[in-house]
């Protein structure tokens, strides 16, 4: 027997998608049946009053959460968000609803050993419910009370040698595409890169001293599944500097219909046959292909867009000499804007121990703790003192790929020591020259 | 309930203490499929609408089966998950960035065992546990925010809008037959947890109230500079104003100045900007993150407001699926919802979706907005 009626929640039973309502109700059961006898520490009924809240805010619709709280665990400053609920005699079981994110690991790969050890101690300590994952990528506990925060926080470290995530003005818990491990098109080791730079910036990430929140994300190739040139601050996207490698045989097999075209992921419509020149060479975006039987690149007019080996698998590799590009900026639209990350490292091998990477997040950082205001995303700072400063506290030379055209307003800054003579000039030797 | 310690000793927290360990490393959970194969696959396949196969170079075959979840997600699903992953694929799984759940195996009649077994897992309200599909030129699962779920600054639900799109499109979810990709995405306000503003359709909650400033506690529960230096139009001034026969500290907000973007409450809880009939969302349309054939763009707001209708968001699911639709209709193949738009130009895309064009999509936010007026006299009538 439910506890709160749920009829508008009860809606979002029907349909093919799964039913988070359905899912929730199944724990609320579950816990009130409680078949293993578990002593729960936060309220049984969390999952029962979530719906009951839930279902209050899509009759009035507004939200029953109250703002902030600060709660988190002993010398970190971050990985709780506190959450109180507004109405919390009508819902006990939620009144106190704070989240743990839990630093999820590099390509979100898991073992069922780790995730029941992840579910019993959440069964135990929270509310029993998640999310798979939060947005920056966090594996995310929803829900608990403020006693148990430390205690979640000992089991985890102890029993599954896991760290919580970020939240407030901190390094974001970083997150990756698959990468190498189950594709292709990957440039580099995106797990490894991830992992490695949280566990180097572990300070970072758990005692916030930035302006603001600072994301890393880590793409393995152009086409971006993780969406790190929208999502983070500091976005590592693969690429490769030497041709793309080209296998005419199984050209000819795509020409010959032998294999699929872009790995069947067109084969619910019947497109036609594949043709290589429309489908191809006329839909590269910088036309540096043709096709006369063998494939053609001119490889240095090609931008690496993707598409031929997206569509030519596998007759198309990337190239040999691979490594990344760095863009900076990306943000949601609080508060100037949403942006997309700029380009700043055109190029960079992405060897262990990511040495020359790590330098230039360092520097970025150096500058922004201190120009940055308090809540400027670095995207802000680069647009509030320039792209040129960017690039001279980062020692980027600056090089024509960082712009799409130059400026077309002469407001140019010179440095003095650009300009024959400098700034310190005399009135009375000007007025030799000149009358008044 | 009797209290259980961890072992944790409040009195002396330092004891025993293990931080700044990082997470779990990746190498403790590869499938051996993986592990062996990192860096050597040759190529890939999609085999059917959420199958796929990767091919190693020395022929090794990974068989992933991809499925559709809610992000939110109970112990008791995520167990169920675990006793898949045991039967079918010796305890491993993944996640993907769009909160989908993948199951890997090493060859076909394990797939097929495990796409047998997941095809009738459901709810006890009959929705499906775990749906496959979201490959390809398909819409693959939403990414999205915690709405009245979790939330303090949502102007709309998250997990119950998203369940009614994904209803609706679900044909979409399980085939490959657009043009292109859609990256389906809801941010709950605009703060925008997730890649909103870069998806080929997004939702994104707004408010459209100013502030209710509640000067009885404001001065006590904000740095009011720190409101004022809030506001990206310079909308809130500090002020001193009368309350219960006593001067108080407080602010005011310029109405007309404000933008409903909510970045005041978020420094100052005394400014609740929630509300019933203010509050909706609007439709973004034709962002992308890829690198492919086009650059990576911001979305752009073409419907600028459609109300909260719990619980199932009829106008606004039906507005996405008319756009999916005509979309499907017209676009070239490996054409994205923007590229599309682009090619054949924005009016064309209003003439083409009947979505009717009003002065709110004319952008006035800052010097941007000059450079999306047309400075030309090339336009379609």
């Amino acid at each position: 027997m439910a506890k709160h009626p749920t009829p508008l929640l009860d809606q979002l039973e029907t349909g093919p998608w799964p039913s988070f309502v359905s899912d929730i109700k199944q724990e609320a059961e579950h816990r009130s049946k409680n078949p293993k006898g578990i002593d729960f520490q936060a309220p049984q009924d969390c999952p029962a009053d979530l719906l009951g809240v839930l279902e209050l805010s899509f009759k009035e619709k507004e939200t029953h959460w109250k703002h902030g709280g600060i709660v988190g665990v002993f010398g970190y400053g971050g990985g709780v968000i506190g959450r109180y609920c507004d109405k919390p005699e009508e819902f006990p079981g939620v009144a106190h609803f704070h989240t743990v994110r839990i630093n999820q690991p590099a390509g979100k790969y898991y073992h069922t050993d780790y995730l029941r050890g992840v579910c019993d101690i959440w069964e135990l300590r929270g509310s029993g419910l998640t999310n798979m994952h939060g947005s920056t990528g966090d594996l995310v506990l929803l829900g608990t009370v403020t006693p148990q925060l430390e205690e979640i926080f000992y089991d985890m470290t102890h029993k599954l040698n896991t760290d919580l995530g970020g939240s407030g003005g901190n390094l974001r818990t970083p997150a990756d595409c698959l990468g190498q491990s189950r594709c292709e098109f990957a440039c580099y080791d995106t797990q490894d890169l991830c992992h490695t730079l949280t566990n180097d910036y572990q300070d970072e990430l758990h005692r916030p001293a930035f302006p603001y929140k600072f994301k890393f994300k880590f793409d393995g190739c152009p086409n971006s599944c993780v969406a790190a040139l929208a999502r983070s601050d500091f976005s590592v996207v693969g690429t490769w500097k030497d041709d793309i490698q080209i296998d005419q045989a199984k050209v000819k097999a795509y020409v010959g219909g032998e294999f699929k075209p872009n790995a069947g992921a067109h084969a619910g419509r019947d497109w036609g046959k594949f043709d290589i020149v429309k489908e191809v060479i006329e839909r590269c975006p910088t036309k540096c292909m043709s096709f006369d039987g063998a494939l053609k690149i001119d490889n240095a007019n090609c931008t690496r867009c993707m598409h031929c080996i997206n569509v030519m698998p596998r007759a198309l590799r990337v190239g040999k000499e691979k490594g990344a590009s760095i863009l900076l900026g990306a943000k949601a639209p609080i508060l100037d804007g949403a942006q997309l990350s700029s380009l700043l490292v055109p190029f960079v091998p992405v060897e262990k121990p990511y040495t020359e990477i790590k330098e230039v997040i360092e520097n970025i950082w150096d500058w922004w703790m201190e120009e940055g205001k308090n809540r400027e995303r670095v995207g802000e700072t680069m647009k509030r003192l320039s792209f040129q400063k960017l690039l001279e506290v980062t020692n980027i030379k600056p090089v024509a790929q960082h712009v799409k055209e130059p400026r077309s307003n002469p407001y140019i800054f010179f440095r003095e020591d650009e300009v024959l003579g400098g700034w310190t000039r005399d009135i009375n030797e000007f007025r030799k020259r000149h009358a008044r | 309930m009797a209290f259980i310690s961890s072992g944790y000793n409040p009195e002396k927290p330092m004891e025993g203490r293990i931080t700044d360990i990082g997470p779990r490393s990746f190498e403790d959970f590869y499938p051996p499929v993986i592990k062996r194969n990192k860096g050597k696959w040759d190529y890939h396949e999609i085999l059917e609408p959420g199958i796929l196969v990767h091919v190693a170079e020395n022929g090794e075959k990974c068989f992933t089966v991809r499925c559709g979840a809610a992000r939110l997600m109970s112990v008791s699903l995520i167990r169920e998950a675990c006793d898949i992953a045991d039967k079918h694929c010796g305890g491993h799984l993944r996640w993907t960035t769009r909160n989908n759940i993948e199951f890997m195996v090493e060859n076909e009649a394990a797939m097929k065992s495990l796409v047998a077994d997941l095809k009738d897992r459901k709810f006890a309200g009959g929705s499906n546990k775990f749906p496959i599909g979201g490959t390809g030129a398909a819409i693959s699962n939403m990414i999205h925010t915690q709405g009245w779920v979790h939330c303090h600054t949502p102007a709309m639900d998250a997990s119950g809008p998203v369940k009614a799109v994904m209803d609706e499109v679900f044909d979409y979810f399980q085939s490959m037959k657009l043009p292109a990709p859609i990256r389906l995405a809801l941010a709950c306000c605009l703060n925008m947890c997730g890649a909103v503003h870069a998806s080929d359709i997004g939702i994104v909650g707004i408010h459209r109230k100013p502030p209710i400033v509640d000067n009885e506690v404001l001065d006590n529960v904000c740095e009011i500079p720190l409101a004022v230096a809030a506001c990206p139009t310079g909308a809130i001034k500090p002020t001193k104003t009368d309350f219960d026969g006593k001067k108080i500290n407080s602010v005011s907000v310029n109405e007309d100045r404000c933008m409903y973007c909510g970045n005041c409450y978020t420094m100052c809880p005394a400014l609740p900007l929630a509300d019933y009939q203010g509050d909706g969302c609007v439709i973004m349309v034709g962002g992308k993150v890829s690198n492919r054939i086009s650059m990576p763009k911001l979305a752009k707001v073409v419907v600028a407001y459609i109300p909260n209708e719990p619980p199932r968001w009829p106008t606004l699911t039906k507005a996405i699926k008319h756009i999916i639709e005509v979309y499907s209709k017209n676009a070239k193949k490996y054409e994205r919802v923007g590229e599309w738009a682009e090619r054949i130009g924005w009016e064309k895309f209003f003439e083409l979706t009947g979505l009717e064009f009003t002065h709110h999509l004319i952008d006035d936010f800052r010097d941007p907005a000059y450079y999306t007026w047309r400075q030309s006299t090339q336009f379609k009538f």
